[in-house]
């Protein structure tokens, strides 16, 4: 049978399609350096490393942002990896079927709650909750931006560490309590041993939402880009990269050198995320789809 | 070696509680936001909160522009990612090679997944606001969003389609199908509640982001109802932001009636794909 014109069109349109993401990714790499790279022509490099955020009077220094993300996605991790992990494995290893089909959806749920409303709530609700109970300064700090943003990070380690605990093979478990291991002993010595590649590539991605999140953590951390000191830093107000991208661009003049300096942390931020992905999709590349759908 | 049952029995009933507990501390707080929304907000809606413009600089009046503003950014969005991300699902689920240029693609998609919100919004700066000389506007928050969206989109259409069982396609081509024939009258349809339930996820997202739209589409304030794809526009999302973060002296219940209009959307979008996966479950054919 002839192919009619209509469907070499067509066909020819899917394959445009199936290449497009290349291309996006593409743009977005160029215009970033276009935009981005005029900084290390105007801005000194040791200015850019250095301690003072302060636009205004020319101090670009970046290390207070970086000290942000840094500390609010590590402390995100330290909410969503407990948590994340405990509740993969209650879905798919304990909990009964209609607990299952209760946690699921409300899992999703959480995945699709808009930023910004999470960040309201965290105004209203939990700021002033940490504000009294623990006595700070203000509420609004980098320990109550990574509690959120450890929330906001769960939904990406659940989904992904219970579907990587779906994929072991049920004979495994039947073999560890044929030997007469305990459900628990299966689960610790077995099942989650099985899964871990899948369950850390789960914790990759989660730490990568939280990293390239943006208006919850503006909202919550009280933006400061100052760079604290000590053990209490956790309790102080601070600012992240992404924060200040959207804090700051609304107000620059285009072609400023602050315009640039703001896509230069774009950059920082596009090559830290891809790395933290390509990293968590190449433990699993195996299982192709499956970790595709993970990621998104 | 019954003490050690015995033990082991405990051993578990603690862990077995310790994992219930995480899945708890997960999930209540997701119970108790919903719930507190809606509770709170429930005074400031009415049907004039949703028909009225915002008066007295945001404190009083209502929120029409934003839904207006929203419904049109999510509609943008959806005309530009649909076709685009099913083609490419198509695509890599269909006709793909399993070669180099094709792990390039997934390669990209998994890298376009990652990269965060508001590095979007910089790039739809640079390429639709400024290159393109679309300016802040509709068409250019939209394709932003659209490229956002597009991954969700592509992974789990090529799923829905990879579920296809292959004797469906073996059939249709033994009876004299094309290539395209199979795909469209075959395929496509089988897949299609698992297309329709990842466009509607990725469209929900795409309606409640703000960064991507901060620097391409939103306005703070506007006196009137956009009026082509070339005008700026309100946004749900970004009007909580602006009423919660910006105006001082902001009346609390207008804040939770906007974040409660918010939620509406987002649940109602979530429940449909819920309704229609599960309907298509109880019907398939294989």
């Amino acid at each position: 049978m002839r192919a009619s014109l209509g469907e070499i069109l067509i066909t020819r349109f899917i394959r445009i399609a199936g290449y497009s993401a290349v291309a996006f990714i593409g743009m977005i790499f160029v215009f970033l350096i276009l935009e981005g790279a005029p900084t290390l022509g105007q801005v000194p490099v040791s200015t850019l490393v250095g301690e003072r955020w302060y636009p205004i009077e020319g101090q670009f220094g970046m290390l207070p942002l970086l000290f942000g993300s840094f500390l609010v996605t590590v402390g995100a991790a330290l909410v969503a990896v407990p948590l994340g992990v405990g509740t993969a494995i209650f879905i798919s290893e304990v909990a009964p079927r209609w607990a299952r089909e209760l946690l699921k959806p409300l899992i999703e749920l959480l995945a699709g709650f808009p930023s910004v409303m999470l960040g309201f709530l965290g105004i209203v609700i939990l700021a002033p909750q940490l504000y009294s109970i623990l006595g700070l300064a203000t509420g609004l700090t980098a320990f109550t931006g990574a509690l959120l943003l450890g929330w906001i990070a769960l939904p990406t380690v659940v989904s992904v560490g219970e579907d990587a605990l779906d994929a072991v093979p049920r004979t495994y478990r039947e073999a560890a309590m044929a030997l007469g291991a305990t459900s628990w002993q299966t689960i610790w010595r077995v099942t989650l041993p099985a899964a871990r590649s899948g369950v850390l590539t789960g914790v990759l991605l989660g730490m990568g939402r939280a990293l390239g999140e943006t208006m919850a953590v503006m909202m919550v951390t009280g933006n400061a880009p100052t760079l604290p000191t000590g053990l209490e830093a956790i309790f102080r107000p601070i600012r992240t990269m992404t924060a200040t991208i959207a804090a700051e661009m609304g107000e620059v003049a285009q072609g400023s050198v602050h315009y640039h300096t703001l896509f230069f942390i774009g950059i920082v931020l596009f090559l830290t995320s891809l790395i933290v992905n390509l990293a968590a999709a190449s433990v699993v590349f195996r299982q192709r789809t499956r970790g595709e759908r993970m990621l998104s | 070696m019954i003490r050690a049952r015995r033990r082991g029995r405990w051993v578990q009933n603690l862990g077995f509680g310790l994992l219930a507990s995480a899945a708890g501390l997960t999930v209540l707080p997701i119970l108790l936001v919903v719930v507190l929304i809606f509770v709170r907000g429930a005074p400031a809606l009415s049907a004039s909160f949703l028909a009225t413009f915002p008066s007295e600089g945001m404190r009083a009046g209502g929120i029409l522009p934003a839904i207006v503003g929203t419904f049109w950014l999510t509609l943008g969005t959806a005309l530009a990612s649909v076709p685009l991300g099913v083609g490419a699902a198509v695509y890599l689920a269909e006709y793909a090679p399993d070669n180099p240029r094709t792990r390039l693609i997934r390669v990209a998609i998994i890298s376009l997944a990652g990269v965060p919100s508001v590095v979007y919004g910089l790039f739809g700066l640079g390429l639709f606001v400024l290159f393109l000389g679309l300016g802040t506007s509709i068409l250019a928050g939209s394709l932003t969003l659209a490229i956002m969206t597009l991954p969700v989109i592509i992974s789990t259409s090529e799923e829905a389609l990879r579920s296809v069982p292959g004797s469906f396609r073996t059939v249709s081509i033994s009876l004299g199908g094309t290539h395209w024939q199979t795909v469209r009258r075959i395929v496509l349809p089988q897949a299609l509640p698992g297309i329709l339930t990842g466009i509607i996820l990725g469209l929900e997202r795409a309606a409640g982001e703000t960064a991507p739209i901060l620097f391409t589409a939103a306005a703070f304030f506007l006196p009137r109802l956009p009026g082509s794809p070339f005008d700026a526009t309100m946004a749900l999302p970004y009007h909580l932001f602006v009423i919660s973060t910006q105006i001082p002296g902001m009346p609390i219940q207008i804040q939770y009636g906007t974040a409660a209009v918010l939620l509406l959307f987002v649940l109602a979008m979530n429940t449909t794909a819920t309704v229609i996966r599960s309907r298509a479950r109880s019907r398939r054919q294989w």
